[in-house]
This record gives structure tokens, C-alpha cells and sequence, in this order.
């Protein structure tokens, strides 16, 4: 889908990973400002409690958005995210009405999130077809399954244990979700940024291949990008059912859009090739920050869809607008 | 050579279709009276009009996910603009409403040309965006039937010659696409620019002009379908049409349209239009919930994408194995 060839960085220190430094250092700063903006504008911003809760808004997205930006930096992507939740949602509720404990509901959430991840990597890597179609062939794929389980009803009375991964805290105001959240991005930093692992992810963005010639097995480090993806939505989906306390099949519809949003706000390039998890955090703040203080603002929720469909845009379309206008000085 | 391949791929799918509409039949003989089928080809006429659009921008390497947001908001305006000037006549509305989604189209059309940003990255924001325009236009109310005039709803379904107006647009507009398609150098550019955009360049083609105008067509029949859509149902509200881009594009892969671009085919996209028209409405008539119908559109995107990839391998020797670049 992309015309142009990419230039290839040669020296460790590209002028291009300069800009990406700058670029979080942006993100930092805004999101400093708009917290800074949003205690002047509403008195019930600065509340632990308040901040606490306000977190729920980004964790269980940021925690696909992780496993995302390693899929995009490779140059794939997966649509289908919120329907693997769905469908995970769905596994779960149909294990409680068999009377399985809050452990089986867990692994099924993960297994089911697993196997929905390598049915997508099995026809991108195995079958050789691209992601775009596939996973927007198995976004409605999997949420149509849910569909048909569950139609115009609805999955209830989880077990109390199994909120506790929704909405229990670990310690003070520290939820078990935000506690992953921040286990999950040392995780996913060490990972994408310390190990080989992660060294042929950013080989394989900028040149695939040159990543085959080099010996990389790109096949291969795609579908565990493609398992992890999966997983990860289980996860997500174990937190999400745990927090709402039901399932419906439209549960978590349209998030798919919010995790890519926050993927490419973190600097991460949809075409492959670039990006940090640290800007992946802070994109995951920025966006849980704007959307608890319009909240606050009393915004209603589409309008605040208007603003993430903005940033989405923006983000990629205000540095190239930035760049015509100093070229056509 | 392709193009005979092309002849085959849509006589089977022809095929296919004929066989579903013969197996409901064996059971439910109701279901292939004349009446019946002018009601499954009116019902899947806004399908067809869509899929044709979305060809274009899909033949140029892009994709459009926002039809469905563009279309919602175009109805929601036309609809807006009926109940507060009941008077207008149907010509200027139908103008208005392809006006208005050819300028979303042209939206997503220059952020694709002039700023190069991925399409799949511009109509997902626009997708969302626009059904926000809805909600900010309409303050979330709908319009309903007695706000809207007689001659406003009754144009769609106004029976001429033995079809609805609306089958009789579906069918114009497939008419004007073949020679779109065949015809013209516009026609011949969609396919230049998705099958070797380096060489269409070359040929002075403007690629991203090209890519730009298949955003405007498809855009500008979003909008008119928008209107169709809005007056056949009566009613507008923020979600209409929601999640219809999906199956769009999955009329277009069953089609055969290539999301690698440059290859894809009228016929294709009307029968892939059709396939699906055909599955949604004998799912009722064989008494199998409605709810079955998303998976099995997703089903067939990935059965037809798995087919096309298969179909369309090149035959040489392979020296070495080439790693794949992102689409």
C-alpha cells in the first residue's frame, strides 16, 4: 500500500531518530500541559481516586497498543483486535455457564486470544496474504461468532474473585490493571528495545527483504507478533469483562481504531520500520488524559471520537505539513 | 490472458450464486419468484453501488473505510435539509448529496495526494470523524418518517418500467462504470497506478491524482446512496449504515478485486455485490438468525482472499524465497 522507498538509516544516530527523541519529549510536554490545563478547568481532576479511576480509560488498550506497535513497526497490522476480545469475552461467559472457576476463565481468555492471533498469523505468514484484508475479513469474523452465541443477549454473574483483575487495586490507589499496564511496557521495552528479538522487529520494518538475506526469519518473528497480538487482546479482554461484569458481543467495538490511534500518536511509523514503547506510554496518557478531562467537561463520548479521529490524522499529517511549509521557504 | 482468467473468475461466481438461489429454492420455491428477486437486487442495489466506488480506490492500491460514515452524514443532511425546506425538488437534493460526499471523498482524496498519509490511516480517522459531524449536526435526535416529505421517501421506490429507482440508479451506475473502466484514460490510469505505480509515473501518470479522484468517485456515490438510503428507510439517525464499509470491501474481495491493487473487474464487484445481497436475504427465508450474517461475511472476505492469493501465484521458478513487504 505504500508507494515510496523508505530511506534506510546507515548510522546508528539518524537525524530520523533525533526527530523520534524530540518527538516523545512533544509527547511529554503535552501530556504535562493538558494535566496541567485540566486541574485549572475542573476542580475534581486533582483527586488520587479520581486519577485512579481515569486510568481505566487507556490500561486495557495500551496493553494490545504494545503488542501493536511491534506488529506495525514490521509493517503489518491487525484490525481485528476488538472482535478477538469479543470473541474471548463470549469463550469466557460460555465457560461460566458451564460453572468453571475464575482459572478457567483466565486461561480461556488467553487461549482463546491465542488462537484467534495465530489464525491470523497462519494466513498472513503461512498463505501469504496481506494483513489489512485478513484481519478486517476476521474483525468481522470473530465478532460475528459472538453473534451468533450470544445475538441480542448477554453473559452475567462472573464470579466475585474474578473482578478483582477489573477492578481490584493492589496497593492504594494502584489498580491490578495499571500495575500490569506498567509490568507489560518493561516488559514490552526490554523486549523491543534490548533483546535481538526486538532488533530484527525494526529489521524487518525497513527492509524485509534484507532481513531474509541477513538471515532473519521474518515469516516467523511475524506470527509470534501476530500470536502476542492475540494474547494480548485476551488479556485485555479478561480485564474488560472483569470490569464491566458482563459480556455482550458488542463488547469493546470500534476499539481497534483507539489502539492503532495510540500506536501511531506514540511516533511509532504505520509503514513500518520506527517507533519506541516509551512513546507508546505516553501516547496510552495523553489520550487517557484528554478523554477523563473532557469527561469532566461533560463531552459525550462521539465527540470525543471526533478528537481521536483528528489525532490520528493530525499526528501523522501536522510534522509533513510542517516539512512542505519550511521546504517551500 | 488475465483477462480471460478474469471472464472465468466471474462466470464461477455466477455460478455460485445461481447455485445458492437454486438450493434456497429447492426448498422455499417462493424465494425465485420474479417479485421476490426485484426485491433481493433492490435490497442489495446500495451494496453495488458502493462496491463499485470502492473498486476504483482499491484498483489504486488505497482503501476507503469511511463510505459508511460519509454516506450517514450525507443522509443525515439531506434529511436535515428536507424537514427544514420540505419544497426542494429531488434533482437539487440528489445533487446536494453527491456534492457533498464527493467533498468527504475529495477530504480523504488530498490527504492521500498531498500529504501522503497511509489510506487505511485517513479513512479510519475520517470513518470516525464524520459519524461525530452526525452527532454534532443532529445533537443525536433522529429524523423520522413524518419529518420528511412524500416526494422526499417516495423517489427510491418509485416503480418505473418494472424496478424501483433505486435498482434503476444500481444499475446506471454500473453501466457508466464500464465505461469508466473500458473507456476512458481515467478508466485505464486506476489500473496503471495500482499495477505498477513506478512505471505509471513513467508514463506521466499523476499517481496521486489518480488515487485522489477514485477517493472523489467513491465518495460521491457514497453520498448518493446516502440520500437513497436515508429516503428508502425513512428515517436518519447517527448510526445508520454502521459497520456497511465492511462489507463493501468484502463485496470487492469476493469480487476479486486484488487489494494489492490493479486488478479487479466491473462484473466482479457487482457479483461480489450480489453474492452477498443473495446470503443476507435467504438467511430469513431458511430460518437462520440474522446474527449469522457478520460472521459470514467475514468468513467469505477470508475464503476469497485465501482463493485470489492462490489464483494469482506466478508460476516461475522459485530461485529464492521472497520475503513479502507490507502490502
Amino acid at each position: 500500500m505504500n508507494l515510496k522507498t523508505r530511506s534506510l538509516p546507515d548510522r546508528l544516530h539518524s537525524p530520523r531518530s533525533q526527530v523520534f527523541k524530540n518527538w516523545e519529549t512533544l509527547l511529554f510536554a503535552v501530556a504535562v500541559s493538558i494535566f496541567v490545563v485540566n486541574s485549572f478547568a475542573s476542580p475534581y481532576f486533582l483527586d488520587a481516586w479520581g486519577l485512579s479511576d481515569a486510568t481505566f480509560n487507556f490500561t486495557e488498550k495500551a496493553m494490545i497498543a504494545f503488542a501493536m506497535a511491534l506488529l506495525i513497526i514490521t509493517g503489518e497490522i491487525d484490525l481485528s483486535v476488538a472482535s478477538i476480545i469479543a470473541l474471548a469475552s463470549t469463550a469466557m461467559g460460555a465457560g461460566l455457564q458451564l460453572g468453571l472457576g475464575t482459572t478457567e476463565l483466565v486461561f480461556i481468555g488467553l487461549a482463546v486470544g491465542l488462537l484467534c492471533g495465530a489464525f491470523n498469523a497462519v494466513l498472513v505468514t503461512v498463505l501469504g496474504l496481506p494483513s489489512i484484508v485478513v484481519t478486517i475479513g476476521t474483525m468481522s469474523l470473530f465478532r460475528g461468532i459472538s453473534y451468533i452465541v450470544l445475538g441480542d443477549q448477554a453473559y452475567r454473574g462472573y464470579p466475585p474473585d474474578f473482578a478483582f483483575f477489573g477492578q481490584g487495586y493492589v496497593f492504594w490507589v494502584f489498580s491490578f490493571e495499571l500495575v500490569l499496564f506498567a509490568v507489560l511496557a518493561l516488559i514490552y521495552g526490554i523486549l523491543l528495545h534490548k533483546t535481538n528479538f526486538g532488533r530484527t522487529i525494526y529489521a524487518i520494518g525497513n527492509n524485509p527483504t534484507g532481513a531474509l538475506f541477513s538471515g532473519i526469519r521474518v515469516q516467523r518473528v511475524k506470527f509470534i507478533l501476530f500470536l502476542l497480538t492475540g494474547l494480548m487482546s485476551g488479556v485485555a479482554a479478561i480485564c474488560l469483562t472483569s470490569r464491566l461484569g458482563s459480556t455482550r458481543p458488542s463488547i469493546g467495538a470500534g476499539m481497534e481504531l483507539e489502539v492503532i490511534t495510540m500506536v501511531v500518536l506514540g511516533g511509532v511509523n504505520i509503514l513500518g520500520g520506527s517507533g519506541t514503547i516509551l512513546g507508546v506510554v505516553l501516547a496510552a496518557f495523553v489520550m487517557g488524559l484528554v478523554t477523563f478531562g473532557f469527561g469532566l467537561l461533560n463531552v459525550p463520548g462521539i465527540v470525543m471520537s471526533i478528537f481521536i479521529g483528528l489525532l490520528l490524522i493530525g499526528v501523522i499529517a501536522l510534522p509533513r505539513l510542517w516539512k512542505m511549509f519550511l521546504n517551500r521557504r | 490472458m488475465i483477462k480471460r482468467f478474469l471472464i472465468a473468475r466471474e462466470t464461477l461466481l455466477l455460478g455460485v450464486i445461481l447455485l445458492l438461489i437454486a438450493l434456497v429454492a429447492s426448498r422455499f420455491p417462493g424465494f425465485v419468484s420474479a417479485g421476490n428477486l426485484v426485491n433481493v437486487f433492490n435490497d442489495t442495489a446500495p451494496l453495488i453501488i458502493l462496491a463499485l466506488g470502492q473498486m476504483v480506490v482499491i484498483v489504486t492500491r488505497c482503501i476507503d473505510l469511511s463510505v459508511a460514515g460519509n454516506l450517514a452524514l450525507t443522509g443525515m443532511a439531506v434529511a436535515m435539509l428536507n424537514s427544514v425546506a420540505p419544497g426542494l425538488p429531488i434533482p437539487i437534493i440528489l445533487t446536494i448529496s453527491i456534492l457533498l460526499g464527493a467533498g468527504m471523498g475529495l477530504m480523504n482524496g488530498l490527504l492521500v495526494w498531498k500529504l501522503e498519509i497511509p489510506p487505511i490511516v485517513v479513512t479510519l480517522g475520517t470513518m470516525t470523524i464524520f459519524r461525530g459531524i452526525i452527532f454534532l449536526i443532529s445533537d443525536g435526535k433522529w429524523v423520522n418518517a413524518h419529518e420528511m416529505s412524500a416526494s422526499f421517501t417516495g423517489f427510491p421506490r418509485a416503480e418505473t418500467m418494472g424496478l424501483p429507482v433505486m435498482s434503476w440508479i444500481a444499475i446506471g451506475v454500473s453501466l457508466m462504470f464500464l465505461l469508466l473502466i473500458t473507456r476512458t484514460s481515467l478508466g485505464r490510469a486506476f489500473f496503471a497506478v495500482g499495477g505498477n505505480p513506478h512505471a505509471a509515473v513513467y508514463t506521466g501518470i499523476n499517481v496521486g491524482k489518480t488515487q485522489c479522484a477514485a477517493f472523489v468517485i467513491s465518495g460521491a456515490l457514497a453520498g448518493l446512496v446516502g440520500y437513497l438510503w436515508v429516503a428508502r428507510y425513512a428515517v436518519a439517525y447517527v448510526d445508520i449504515a454502521g459497520g456497511f464499509e465492511l462489507e463493501v470491501v468484502a463485496a470487492c474481495v469476493i469480487g476479486g478485486i486484488s487489494i494489492a491493487g490493479g486488478l479487479g473487474s466491473v462484473g466482479g464487484a457487482v457479483l461480489g455485490a450480489l453474492f452477498l445481497g443473495v446470503v443476507k436475504n435467504a438467511l430469513p427465508v431458511v430460518h437462520i438468525s440474522p446474527f449469522w450474517q457478520l460472521a459470514i461475511s467475514g468468513a467469505a472476505i477470508v475464503i476469497a482472499v485465501t482463493f485470489n492469493a492462490r489464483s494469482n501465484r506466478s508460476s516461475g521458478r522459485v530461485i529464492l524465497k521472497p520475503a513479502r513487504s507490507n502490502s
